[in-house]
This record gives C-alpha cells, structure tokens and sequence, in this order.
C-alpha cells in the first residue's frame, strides 16, 4: 500500500499532507497535480511533513500526495559520466529538452538513457558462486572508464544460471540471471541505492597514498589522501571555488564528483564549457569523461540541495566499488546547512547555534564518513577510495561560526584561506600558518619511494621558513626591518621566494595550473637549496646586499611559470648555476680579504 | 479555477506588513491578492502561508489604515505578473511596475511571473566579451564582463550612484558599436539619489534605452520585495526575447535585505545573523541569480547591484552573502574618498572573478592579467610599506621599500584617479599601468613574463 493523502498547508518548501498514515520516513512522494518530487521529513499521526524538491508556488490545499513506497534513491548504471545533472538526479539537458532555458517544475526525466545499448562483456560463466557486490562484467562508459557491472550490495547473491555472451544490450535487457535459495532473479546493468544509505565495504583501508592536486601548497605543504577529507574555508573571493576547480580537474583520480551546492549558475557552466578542452596530464583525454556534476544552483529550490551532497556521494561510492579512486568536492557545505536549517526552521525545531538545528553536527558527521579506501564487496577484488573535499563558506569569513567548527571535527586536512592573503592577491590564499594536514606522516613513504628521499627533511626545512618568517614579521611591523640581524633578514628573503615561487601558484597561466611532483620537489629544493648556501655565504663573510641583489633570485622565483614540464631539467640546471654563483661570490670575497 | 476572484472578508490578524485572513478554502501559495479597504482603497499582496483555513498575506504597500473589519481579500488565482514590452524603454514606473511619468499603461505584449525562473546551468552561455567602461581601475584590475553580476559595495555619502551613472553612460564592447539598454531599480533610495541617475541618462542620450523602476525612500517598504523582480522580469524580456543587452543597476540592496527582514520577524521566524532570516542567502540569490547569457540568444543581463554596508563593515550580513553569490565585488574605501580620489576604489578588497576570461591575448592584451596581478602585489606592498613607514619612520626604509612607496602615489595619482566625465581608452589604460610600474626595479616584477617585460617595462634612469 502506498499513502494517497491530501496537502494541509504550504509554507515555501515545506508542505503538510494529511491522510499519510501509510508514508514512511524518508520516503519520495509526488506533490500536488504537477508531480512535484518530495521527501517525508517528519510524520505526526496521519500528518506528514513533506520537503518539495520543486518550486511550490500555485500549489494548493486539498491536492493529492502520492507515496512512492522507496526513499529517495538515483540510478546507478553505466551512462552517468559527462553528465549534469539537479540535486535529484534529473539530468539538466533533458530538463532544457522540455523546459527550455529555464527550469521548470513537474519534469519526469532518468537519470541515464536506458535505451542506449553498450557492449558488454561477461567476467562471470554459469555456475559461478557470486555474494552482493561481486561484479557480473563490464562495460566501456568514456575511454577512461571502464563501467563495471555488479550486483547491489543489498543482493542475496548466488549461483549464476545464466549470463548473456558479449554483445550490445541497452539498460533494460537482464544482463544475467542468478539463483539463491531455489529462487531466481535477473540483474540487469543498472540498480537503485538510496542515497542516504552509505553503500558498505568489506573492509576500510589506511589512507596512506596522497592525492595528487598539481597545487604545491596542497601536495607539498597540506597534503591529503585518496580516501581522506578535507575541508577549505574561506570568506567570498579568496578562490574556494577556484581551488575546488583546480582540484577536479588536476587530481589524479579516475572518477571526479563536481557538486555545486547552492553556488553559481556560471560557476557550473565554466566546468561545462571548459572540462571538454581540457586534457587529463596523465591520460591525454578530455578531464570530462571522468567527471560526472551536480548543480543545484543557489536560485534553485532549496530542498534539493539538501539532497544534492547524497546524490552525489552514493555516485561516488559507486565508482569507488568498481576499484577506482573518486574524489568528491562539494561547493559549498555551508549552503547544504543553510537548507537544513531552512528546513529546520519550517519545521519549528528548536535551534541551536545561529539558527542551525542541533543535529548539524551529526549529519556533517555522516557525511564526512562516507569518505575512505577499501576493499569492495564481492568478488573479484577491488580496492577504491572516495576522497571527500568541502567547502565551507563561513559567514563574515568567521572561522568560529557553527558549520566551519563543526566540520572541523570531522576532517584531517584543514585549508584555511585567508581574506587578507586574497587581497594581495596571493592565490590559492591557503594561510600556512593556520592549515593543518593530518596524512603527512602517512603518506611520507609515497614521496620518498616515487620522488625522492630528501622530500620530507626538504618540506620540513621549507615549512620552517615559513614558520619563523611568520614570528620575525611581528618584530619588524614593531620596530622595522632594519632591527634584525642579517641572518633573520635572511629569513625574510626566503620566505617571500618561497611564497612566491611556490606557494602562489596561477591557476590560469597555462604552465603554472598544474605542477607535478617531481616539479614541486625540485622547485622546493631549489629554494631551500639556496637558503643552505646563503647561510654560509653570510657565515663566511658575504654581505647580505650581495645575495639579495643576486639576479638568479627573479629567475628562481619565476620558474614556475616560465619552465615546463617538459623541460623540467632546466631547474637542476638553475640549481646548478645558483650553487656556482654562490661559489663565485665566496671566492671574490676570499680573494678581496686576501688581496 | 472555479474559484479564482473569490472574495474572503474574515481578515483575523494584522500584524506589521502581514494580514491574516480565516476561513480560506482554495488559496494557492504565492498567489496574488488585492486587497481592498472599507474605502474602496486596493492594494495588492501576496500569499507566504496557506492551509487550515487559514491565509498569510504579505501587502506590498504596508498595512497602514487596513482594518480587520471591512476589508476585503481578493485572490486572483495566479502569482504577480507585470507586463512586458518594447515599449517600457524610455518610461519611469513605481516599484510595483505602474506608471508615474504622467504617460499611460504601455501596451504588453506579454504578463510575466515577477519571480522569474532559474536559468538551467546547462543552457548558460560562460560571459567572456570585455566590456569597457571607460575606468581605468575597472576595465585594468576588475574587467567587467557582458552576463556578469558585479556589485558596488558602498558607504553612506560614498559616490557610488556617479560611478555607477558613469559605467552606464560610457559602456561598450568595443568593436561591437552596440548600446546597452539600461534597467534602474531605485530601492528605497532618496528622491535626489534617483534624480542624478535619471538626469545623467537624459543627458547622455541613454534614457529612450533605459526603463527606471523608482521606489523611493518614502514609499512602502514592503514594495522594495517586488520593485527588483519587477525590474529583472523587464530586463529578462528585453534581453533574452529582445536580443538586448542589458545593464541593470540595483540600488540600494541594503533596503531590500532590511524589507525582507521586517517581514521575516513579522511572521516570528528564527533570525539566522543580525536578525536577517536564514534564507537571506536564497532569496538574494534568487535576484542576482538573474544575470547572464544564454545559449543562442544574443542578448545578455549585465548586473550591478549597489549596497551601502552597515557602518561600512564588508563582513554585516548583506555585502557578506551578496559577495558570496555575485562574481566578484568593487569595493569603495572612506580613506580614498575622503583623500578626495574618485573613484575611491578601494582595490585590494575588490575583485572580479570572470576578468581572467574577458582578458588576454584576442581579448584585451595578452599582458593584460600579469599587468593586474602585479598592480595587486605591489599596491598590496605599497599598503604594507605605508603603515611600516608610519612607525619607524622613512629613514628606517631599505631601498626598493622606498620604491614602493612612490610606487602606492603613482598607482593612486596616475592610475586611479580620473575624471567622472574621463572616458579612457582600453590603450591608455595600459600605458598608464606601465608608467606605474615602471616606478619600480625590473627585478620586482615578479607577475610578469619576460616577453611583457622586455616589450613594455620602461626603465628609469
């Protein structure tokens, strides 16, 4: 039995319906004549508080409710890269197909074509032993992604009886049949996972390989995981959203998840209009046939984007279950909040903090969880991961606020940018002082067996720069530069080098928006490399004025963008000849003391 | 409907800016209502709350003078719609869209919904033409783009209303010789704040391109709901079914956010920061969000909201949410205004984050972005060097701070400040960034490639 009930009461998003003594929590409900999409949030006796999805304006009371009898669910199955889709999983170009360039309500779209046919090539024969998860065969979805076909993890699993030879099928042909317990059932290259259900793993792994940015001040300084989290907070315009972009389109992940959360319509459409033309550095094909987006843009009904952060990590855990690395952004969780306490609100909950509902806390928790590395369900198997990343955009760019420190407890990679640093235009505005990476330890071992030994004493030395910089800066806004010795002065050049020709990094500068491992260790030892030197050439008598007027510095600092990948053996050379200048001077100076 | 016009007089409540209406059976949400007093007076309002009999309704033009008894409640069977046409252009109405410069009803070719629809994300068109303005500040650091959403981030007394007239009156994409067509929402702003705006289109020949929607200082507060929609809706029309391409300005938003507020504590909701509701975000969005392009259509909204920021604080609510959802921000400083430097842009906070793709090479200039990152870095240092020199003094300098130093007046001198009649050249722009720079050691460019350097850099002996 489904609930057939009535509407009560409209306030914006949040409907009453009553007559719906047969709804669940949490159960999907068609809204009004229009068929608005809504989810029971709430049910008092037969009275049940429904969220609409869709813009309710003209709706009225005494129009039906109709239960769906399944909670908020998406379709998984092989179709799903490349595509945009709302926070419901309705794919945006199939809305435009009906609407036009503005969204209208009551559209009824799949998330997938079901019609189109795949070739599908069986891994599994007839007799086979399957348990829930285990994969059936495969399918090409892009050129970079191998589409796996498994069982839910939810299946009873059994015997294959039969499966279908290599060959065209669309989405609806049962792909194969299984038998458990004396009954049959067919699988077929899609399932339904509810999207507040995490999907299980047979067994989580250490985070202990980094996630590659391409940004240095992500992967040298505050490094994260695949299968960790990370959060980035920062006020308007100090580049969340850039460094978002960034990371969906450099990381060397094979799936990326891009959720747009209550953010720009154009900030959706730049990945759009850019993702095609640009290549992936480690495949050569274009970055969107690994990445699949959810817009719920902020002038898009509140409701659904609350649902968009699920939507788009039930997507992502599935990839993760084929054995590939996902790595999900979410711009922005704070408007994720900003809908629970809408919501919240409506429901005349008790608020906690500025408004937002006491289980804040818990369900940022949730989310966060659903992050990790593992090994998949089934067989044969699959290792995978889902990195988590989330902005944050604290009001008044306050770090104290209720989402920013409660997302805080659930993450170990913390980018803090910094309002004043995106002033001076110093981008990415990661403030070093108050970021923090959990996984430096852990993931040490990477670097030092893939680009060098000397990674972690290098980034040590390197942070201590900047570390001490930070300290002699309040001594010179007192008293001025001139109060220090020569060897803090040093410092001071140091850290601007390092600020410059590492930490800031453009984003749109077609050699600098990405920097590879091996570039960022050789860029970082060049500058740590010259500090070396320089300490001794001061203890040996060269004056401060002679290295700082050194015209290497400009060419050093410059590096970044001006020397390739390509030719990224120009900066052992740049190194080479800094040691030799500093040689020079060393002599000239031991030649003036003795002539 | 059946029942659409249905006449319900049982008004329970009349609480601030919201009447309480009992034993409605088929209202819709959203829809729209007039009401009309026991003096024949109507006014219209709009549904925010509907079930159990029970109707909340938000009247536009204030509850002053409504009774509970006697007054009558209209509903008329579908949402706020204002009528759109050609012929708007060169006409002045009230905030609620009707005319007040003495001409009649302009014949509508079509009524559209005020509050719009959201535009698919999938349709946009990304905003890369160069819009030029004719300021060097603007179109060298903060390139304004066609489909952009830029707001003016002001103070009490600040001349944002004559930088906005200024950027209408001389705007255009160069090469492409066509005339924005201008939509001006005045939103609770004083009746001589909206005579400058209007007087400086009538001068410049732009007002038969222009529609003005005034709600002024005096007129109802809770009209300041509708009078940005209003306008919007004209703008969408004009430039999505017109091929236009539109320049809407929205001043002041801080009248609107506080309109919206008084609502919000009307209907006893939980306040979200200084009392503003929590979905103040939402709704602001659900404005600014009404800017851009789209595909296959030539036209473009271009949007400039204007906001005054309580005792000038970017972090209050208001600019804080707007910078969040706009694209960028142009900040005015008190300390350039009051040092008598128009435009007293306050750089360093401002922003515009679609410039990187309205500038380079086939654009603008291909040194055009590494030009404006160096600008930002060394008037940042400038800024830092200044205060430094404060306290120690200017004896206690190095050398290449000194540079800096003169480096901060020439930017201010020579770069920033123009005149508000100054129309200057994308060209001349550039060279007066160069001549600033060129203030400063070559070795100190660190933004700029060598080829730029080499091509423009002058240096001084």
């Amino acid at each position: 039995m489904v609930a057939r009930g009535r509407i009560i009461w409209i306030s914006g998003p949040a409907v009453k319906a009553d007559g719906m003594s047969e709804a669940k929590m949490y159960e999907t409900v068609y809204v009004g004549e229009s068929r608005l999409i809504g989810e029971v949030i709430r049910l008092t006796g037969d009275t049940a508080f429904i969220q609409v999805y869709e813009s309710t304006s003209g709706l009225r009371p005494g129009e039906p409710v109709i239960g769906t009898g399944n909670p908020l669910s998406v379709l998984l199955g092989p179709g799903m890269i490349g595509r945009i889709y709302d926070g419901i999983q309705r794919p945006l170009d199939d809305i435009a197909k009906s609407s036009g360039a503005f969204i209208s309500r009551g559209i009824a779209v799949d998330p997938v074509d079901k019609k189109k046919r795949y070739r599908f090539t069986p891994t599994v024969k007839v007799g086979d032993e399957l348990s829930a998860g285990s994969k059936l065969g495969e399918v090409d979805e892009t050129p970079l992604i191998k589409h796996h076909i498994m069982l839910p993890p939810d299946s009873p699993g059994g015997r294959v009886v039969a499966v279908e030879k290599e060959g065209d099928y669309d989405l609806e042909h049962p792909i194969a049949t299984l038998e458990k317990d004396g009954r049959r059932y067919e699988a077929k290259m899609y399932h339904y996972w509810p999207v507040r259900r995490p999907r299980p793993l047979k067994e989580k792994l250490d985070p202990e390989i980094p996630l590659i940015t391409g940004q240095r001040v992500i992967d040298t300084l505050f490094p994260v995981a695949k299968g960790g989290t990370a959060a980035i907070p920062g006020g308007f315009g100090t580049g969340k959203t850039v460094t978002m972009h960034q990371i969906a389109k450099w990381a060397d992940a094979q799936v990326v998840i891009y959720i747009g959360c209550g953010e720009r319509g154009n900030e959706m459409t730049e990945v759009l209009v850019e993702f095609p033309h640009l290549t992936d550095p480690r495949s050569g094909r274009p970055l969107m046939e690994r990445t699949v987006l959810v817009a719920n843009t902020s002038n898009m009904p509140v409701a659904a984007r609350e649902a968009s952060i699920y939507t788009g990590v039930t997507m992502g855990e599935y990839y993760r279950d084929m054995g590939y690395d996902v790595v999900l952004v979410a711009d922005s969780t704070s408007r994720w909040a900003e809908a629970l306490r809408e919501m919240s609100g409506r429901l005349e909950e008790m608020p906690a903090e500025e408004g937002y509902p006491s289980y804040l806390a818990s369900r940022l928790a949730e989310f966060y969880e659903r992050a990790g590395r593992g090994i998949a369900l089934g067989t044969p198997e699959r290792i995978g991961s889902v990195t988590l990343i989330g902005a944050v955009s604290p009001s008044g760019a306050d770090f104290t606020e209720p989402v920013t420190t409660h997302t805080i407890r659930f993450i170990k990679t913390f980018w803090g940018l910094d309002t004043r640093l995106a002033y001076s235009r110093h981008y990415p505005a990661i403030n070093w002082m108050i970021s923090y990476s959990g996984y430096v330890d852990s993931i040490a071992k990477w670097w030092m067996k893939s680009v060098s030994e000397e990674w972690f004493k290098l980034r040590e030395e390197g942070y201590y720069i900047l570390q001490r910089e930070d300290t002699l800066k309040e001594i010179v806004r007192l008293l001025g530069p001139e109060a220090l010795p020569d060897e803090e002065k040093l410092v001071l050049e140091v850290a601007r080098m390092i600020k410059i020709g590492i930490l800031q990094q453009a984003a749109f500068d077609k050699i600098d928006t990405y920097c590879s491992p091996t570039k960022q260790f050789k860029l970082l030892k060049l500058m740590v490399g010259f500090y070396r030197e320089a300490q001794k050439a001061l203890k040996a008598g060269i004056s401060l004025a002679d290295i700082r007027s050194m015209q290497i510095i400009t060419r050093m600092i410059k590096a970044k963008f001006e020397i390739s990948e390509e030719e990224i053996s120009k900066i052992d050379a740049l190194y080479d000849e800094m040691i030799g200048e500093f040689k020079a001077l060393t002599t000239r100076e031991v030649k003036q003391v003795v002539g | 409907m059946v029942e659409v016009g249905v006449e319900y007089t049982r008004v329970s409540e009349i609480r601030g800016p919201l009447l309480i209406v009992e034993g409605v059976s088929r209202a819709s949400f959203d829809e729209l209502v007039e009401i009309e007093t026991i003096d024949g007076i109507k006014r219209l309002g709009k549904v925010l709350e509907v079930g159990q009999g029970k109707a909340v309704i938000q009247v536009f033009e204030g509850t002053t003078g409504l009774s509970v008894k006697g007054t009558r409640a209209r509903f008329l069977g579908k949402t706020m719609e204002v009528p759109v046409s050609q012929e708007l252009l060169g006409r002045i109405f009230d905030g609620l869209g009707r005319p007040i410069d003495g001409l009649p009803e302009p014949i509508a070719e079509e009524f559209r919904d005020v509050n719009g629809a959201p535009i698919n994300p999938e349709r946009r068109e990304y905003p890369r033409d160069f819009i030029q303005t004719g300021v060097s500040v603007i179109d060298g650091m903060l390139t304004l783009v066609r489909g952009q959403k830029l707001p003016i981030f002001s103070g009490s007394g600040m001349p944002h209303n004559i930088l906005a007239a200024q950027i209408a009156r001389q705007a255009t994409v160069v090469g492409s010789g066509e005339e924005f067509a201008v939509v001006f929402a005045a939103i609770g702003v004083q009746y001589s704040e909206a005579q400058y705006f209007k007087r400086s289109l009538e001068e410049s020949g732009a007002l038969r391109r222009s529609t003005l929607f005034l709600n002024l200082a005096d007129d109802p507060a809770i009209e300041r709901i509708i009078t940005p929609r209003v306008a919007l809706t004209v703008a969408e029309y004009l430039a999505f079914d017109l091929n236009m391409h539109v320049l809407v300005i929205l001043t002041d938003m801080t009248n609107y956010a506080e309109a919206l507020r008084e609502i919000s504590a009307a209907r006893e909701e939980v306040p979200g920061r200084k009392g503003y509701p929590g979905y103040l975000y939402t709704d602001l969005a659900t404005i600014y969000e009404r800017a851009g392009r789209i595909k296959n259509v030539k036209g473009s909204i271009t949007q400039m909201p204007i906001l005054s920021m309580p005792a000038d604080d970017i972090t209050h609510p208001i600019p804080d949410l707007t910078g969040y959802i706009t694209e960028g921000q142009i900040v005015l400083s008190r300390d350039l205004f009051r040092r008598d430097i128009y435009p007293p842009v306050g750089v360093l906070m401002s922003l515009s984050r679609l410039m990187k793709d309205g500038v380079g090479e086939g654009k603008t200039r291909a040194d055009h972005m590494e030009v404006s990152n160096q600008l930002y870095d060394a008037y940042a240092r400038a800024q830092e060097v200044r205060a430094l020199s404060e306290i120690v003094g200017k004896a206690g300098l190095t050398g290449v701070d000194l540079k800096y130093l003169d480096f901060g007046d020439a930017f201010e001198q020579h770069f920033l400040k123009q005149a508000v009649d100054e129309n200057r050249t994308l060209e001349e722009t550039l060279r007066r960034a160069w001549d600033v720079l060129s203030t400063l050691p070559e070795g100190e460019l660190t933004k700029i490639k060598e080829v730029h350097i080499k091509k423009y850099y002058k240096a001084r002996g």
